[in-house]
């Protein structure tokens, strides 16, 4: 990419990002309260875009040749056990990336 | 020299509640910075990036956006960082009094209000005597400050080394974002939409225009299942 695309996305991801923080406070206030549907996508956006990315994260995966991803979801697992167990967001994110890279550098 | 100490106050009260978020930021902006590096971008891009958008999950997703094999897309980066960050518009609706009447600092609080910054000031009751605004500001403040020290000195480090699976570690904190918020939503639907749709989505469409499709069948999942979403959700 040329430094003007570079330039284009990280504007366009600041002024996503920002239109989020910003909206409540520019249209809203307690005279004019946020409609009730805004206030339900932003209880229930947050999941929901949590679960389409993980999938985007595995989305160039394939399953039927290579490694079939087992080094992939090997990992995800370990980051998810680990993370139900101990709940310590840095240790499931460490442990599990380099778990990764065990996998991918020394078994696959 | 009354404002300066009521400034300096505010730092001394804020400080202490930031530090468990300086460890966290500085291994994951390091990691971020290696990443980015690893993904063959410029060293000023995630630091820029740090200080503009100060959206952790979103800044990994963006790299991957301007990587060499990605499709220059800023409209479909717009609007993935609208669906990502759209928690914030609930953050803001939450934080509406309580950044008022702080003075010009509130277009700052505003603009860097991060999920940690948003919890450490909607949760902590300011001790008698510290200025509100000020606090507010050096949460934010530093907190930011951490976040882009990591990202330097990531990116810094990236560029005499990288190691092979490192991009895993957007993997694992969008994995781990995700757990976490399953283990403490009250309705799982919402996330079982998100799922659901992208998967459907990218069987579909494949993996390079799956995203905008699966945001649209997001929207209407959660638009068809409010009732019972609501239901859940109410206390």
């Amino acid at each position: 990419m040329t430094g003007l695309q570079y330039a284009a996305i990280i504007g366009a991801v600041a002024v996503g990002t920002m239109l989020t923080r910003f909206l409540p406070f520019l249209a809203f206030g307690r005279e004019k309260p946020a409609p009730k549907y805004v206030q339900y996508l932003g209880k229930a956006l947050p999941g929901a875009a949590l679960g389409l990315l993980v999938i985007y994260c595995v989305r160039s995966v394939d399953v039927t040749a290579g490694n079939h991803g087992i080094p992939m979801f090997a990992a995800m697992l370990i980051t998810t056990g680990l993370h139900i167990w101990r709940r310590n967001m840095l240790l499931s994110i460490a442990v599990g990336t380099a778990a990764y890279i065990l996998l991918i550098n020394f078994a696959f | 020299m009354k404002n300066k100490a009521m400034i300096k106050t505010a730092f001394r009260a804020a400080f202490p509640k930031t530090i468990p978020i300086m460890t966290g930021f500085l291994f994951l902006g390091a990691a971020y910075g290696i990443y980015a590096r690893s993904a063959g971008l410029p060293i000023a891009v995630p630091i820029i990036m740090a200080a503009v958008v100060f959206a952790g999950s979103m800044e990994f997703v963006a790299v991957d956006m301007m990587t060499a094999a990605a499709i220059f897309d800023p409209w479909g980066a717009l609007v993935m960082a609208v669906m990502v960050n759209a928690r914030h518009l609930f953050y803001g609706i939450s934080m509406l009094d309580k950044y008022k009447n702080v003075g010009a600092k509130r277009w700052y609080l505003i603009f860097g209000m991060c999920d940690e910054s948003f919890s450490i000031n909607c949760t902590t009751d300011i001790p008698e005597g510290v200025d509100k605004g000020w606090f507010y500001f050096f949460v934010t403040m530093l907190n930011q400050c951490y976040w882009i020290t990591g990202t330097a000195l990531g990116a810094f480090a990236g560029s005499f080394f990288s190691i092979e699976g490192i991009d895993f570690v957007m993997t694992a904190l969008l994995t781990v974002l995700f757990v976490d918020n399953l283990l403490k939503e009250k309705s799982h639907l919402g996330s079982v939409v998100g799922v659901c749709a992208a998967l459907v989505c990218l069987l579909i469409f494949g993996g390079d225009s799956f995203i905008i499709p699966a945001m649209l069948m997001i929207l209407l999942g959660l638009t068809l299942l409010r009732k019972p979403i609501e239901r859940k959700l109410a206390p």
